[in-house]
């Protein structure tokens, strides 16, 4: 059990990098406190495997250090780093048996065989691979097989951290609510640091009480998923955790004053400078209500959910989706819409205007 | 569901019967009649029965050129299967260090068999052949021309050299489709070296390697040109293996019946190996 933490970590698969786009991950800066579960939220190819990678050292980062309870650590191998790893796709040893294949890194690491028994039934008896302890691991499920590599991650009560890449992708929907209770109740019980890795907002928002959300390789927040949902710091996190996601319009900064489509409107924020090349408002469906004058807008079209309605309207300058209550009379045309003031955000350059 | 019954699709068989006819069933057909008949030519038979098996199985040239090839195709399997995989898993995985390997792997695959027996004929060659000539000039007393572990020793160099690069291949094709996670699970489960081969790799690699089993089985159990071109079969009889007594059988002292007998015998005995090998491995597969 450890704390992590990251220092500065940039990593870039090519020798050379000229842009910030040759960055796999840039500028990297975490604090994960011991025993806390944690998300790290992205769509692919944002960097979260290539991080996960980095600090169980399958990959040598190219600049910044990895710390393990306030202890360089960037030098040692995944095995000296004392930490467990389940990956994408179920990782299981074809000829061994269930039994052997949780007894595994334990035989690795040379740990006398009673003690080995305790422990692998324990574990087994957690996942509810008891009966099948002397099964081929082969002939498993998918998500039988799954458990296994869990099992093989849990079984050491000695490691540093248990870092999970997208685990559940290859399981079956009904299975996954069922595997990722799992997760969240193992981690209520042995109080480990983990990691998860998701490109799947409900996956990170239900078993994380910190996210990590990241963008083209950078940390654009860290917060709970109440944080990310009524205060994203940057529009990408708007636009990527919620259903439908923030809608952000393009204003001008005039003085102290925001004006979206020649309105002016009231925001969260007090601005103090304007010097951005791009400034815009940020406001979730949630928090727009229809009302008898602000912007002005054409009503689109309905959808009813069933738990409540997305309105499609068109602005001047983009289009707006509002939230509704299912009961909720909407106009059909013209009308106007209130932006509620907590909750609407002005950025500048996409970040959030503080 | 009903399913449409419609005997016209036979139809569609006929091209390959005929195709299938003509190159195994009827050439077959014709070593079966020779096998049960005595001729003397003019195409005149007379019936035999089982006279020439039995007198095949009998005989101690037959039983001395099957142990022959017995212990030439147990050598050489088990020679170049190690040795296939011992050198798939020391080729570059990435890099231009990837297609030379894979480029100079395949070349010996590409050799006509004659053109191989011939170069080693005369690369083995003791006075003028580099490999003879550097054996003798070390010190060895090297013929293969006359000495009977010497072309043995020649004959093996020679099918190892041509063939274990179809074992590589194979085998560095199935190391390759193994995903990089098992390894980097395998890292984090804290496993050695040997433990991620026997674990990992072997296990993954176990349908090639059966194919690559069975293929050189097969070659090597029917192995008749190369050793024909470099030894001829001799010192003596010392080479001389299956196909190659047959062909002496048959074409040397026109003894057709017997020489058909054998050549079903030897071919029952390639179908019976291979079927109880693949059914084995099957069964295994099967189990898990």
């Amino acid at each position: 059990m450890a704390k992590v933490t990251l220092k500065g970590l940039s990593h870039s698969y090519l020798k050379t990098q000229s842009s910030d786009a040759d960055w796999a991950i840039r500028g990297v800066d975490i604090d994960w406190n011991d025993g806390g579960a944690y998300a790290l939220l992205g769509p692919s190819g944002c960097g979260k495997t290539t991080l996960l990678n980095i600090i169980s050292g399958l990959i040598t980062p190219t600049k910044g250090d990895i710390l393990f309870d306030d202890k360089v650590i960037s030098g040692l191998n995944p095995v000296e780093r004392n930490i467990a790893q389940i990956f994408q796709f179920p990782v299981i040893y074809d000829t061994m048996t269930v039994y052997d294949n949780l007894a595994f890194p334990l035989r690795n690491r040379k740990i006398p065989e009673e003690e080995i028994k305790v422990k692998v039934h324990e574990i087994a008896e957690m996942l509810e691979l008891s009966s099948t302890l002397n099964n081929r691991a082969s002939g498993l499920t998918a998500d039988g097989k799954q458990k296994i590599s869990l099992g093989r991650g849990l079984v050491r009560s000695d490691v540093n951290a248990i870092m999970f890449d997208e685990p559940l992708t290859v399981i079956d929907p009904h299975l996954k609510w069922i595997l990722r209770s799992k997760l969240k109740e193992l981690h209520q019980k042995i109080n480990r640091t983990m990691i998860y890795v998701t490109h799947d907002q409900t996956e990170a928002l239900t078993f994380a009480d910190q996210v990590v959300v990241m963008h083209e390789g950078q940390i654009v927040q860290t917060g709970t998923p109440v944080d990310l949902f009524e205060k994203p710091k940057h529009t990408f996190v708007g636009y990527f955790i919620g259903s439908p996601g923030m809608n952000v319009l393009p204003c001008q900064i005039k003085g102290n004053d925001v004006i979206v489509n020649g309105k002016k409107i009231e925001t969260h924020q007090k601005i103090k400078k304007s010097n951005f090349n791009k400034t815009e408002v940020g406001v979730r469906p949630e928090f727009i209500s229809f009302s008898n004058e602000g912007i002005p807008v054409k009503v689109l079209s309905v959808s009813n959910t069933g738990r409540h309605k997305i309105v499609d309207t068109e602005s001047e300058t983009g289009k707006i989706k509002i939230i509704a209550k299912s009961n909720e009379d909407i106009p059909s045309g013209s009308a106007f819409l209130k932006f509620k003031k907590e909750y609407t955000y002005t950025y500048g350059d996409s970040w959030i205007i503080e | 569901m009903n399913k449409t019954v419609n005997q016209k699709a036979w139809f569609f068989v006929i091209p390959v019967f005929v195709l299938v006819a003509f190159n195994a069933i009827i050439p077959l057909m014709t070593v079966v009649n020779y096998a049960f008949q005595e001729t003397f030519g003019n195409n005149v038979f007379m019936w035999e029965g089982t006279r020439w098996f039995k007198q095949i199985m009998l005989s101690e040239r037959f039983h001395a050129s099957l142990g022959r090839q017995f212990l030439f195709t147990f050598i050489i399997l088990f020679i170049q299967i190690p040795l296939g995989i011992a050198i798939a898993l020391t080729m570059p995985k990435e890099g231009i260090g990837v297609p030379v390997c894979l480029v100079l792997m395949s070349m010996p695959l590409l050799i006509p068999w004659n053109v191989v027996g011939a170069m080693w004929n005369i690369f083995a060659l003791p006075d003028i052949g580099f490999l003879g000539h550097s054996l003798n000039a070390l010190g060895f007393d090297y013929n293969f021309t006359q000495q009977i572990g010497d072309a043995w020793f020649t004959t093996i160099l020679m099918d190892v050299w041509h063939w274990t690069s179809l074992v590589v291949l194979l085998s560095y094709a199935g190391l390759r489709s193994i995903q990089p996670a098992y390894y980097q699970a395998a890292e984090i489960d804290g496993a050695s070296r040997w433990a991620i081969f026997t674990k990992i790799e072997l296990p993954k690699m176990k349908k090639v390697l059966t194919i690559a089993i069975l293929l050189r089985f097969m070659d090597s159990f029917m192995i008749y040109t190369e050793p024909f071109v470099l030894t001829g079969g001799g010192p003596g009889n010392a080479t001389a293996f299956l196909s190659i007594d047959l062909v002496k059988m048959a074409l040397g002292q026109f003894d057709l019946g017997p020489a058909a007998a054998m050549s079903l015998i030897y071919f029952f005995i390639v179908l019976l190996v291979c079927w109880v090998f693949y059914t084995l491995m099957m069964r295994n597969e099967e189990k898990s």
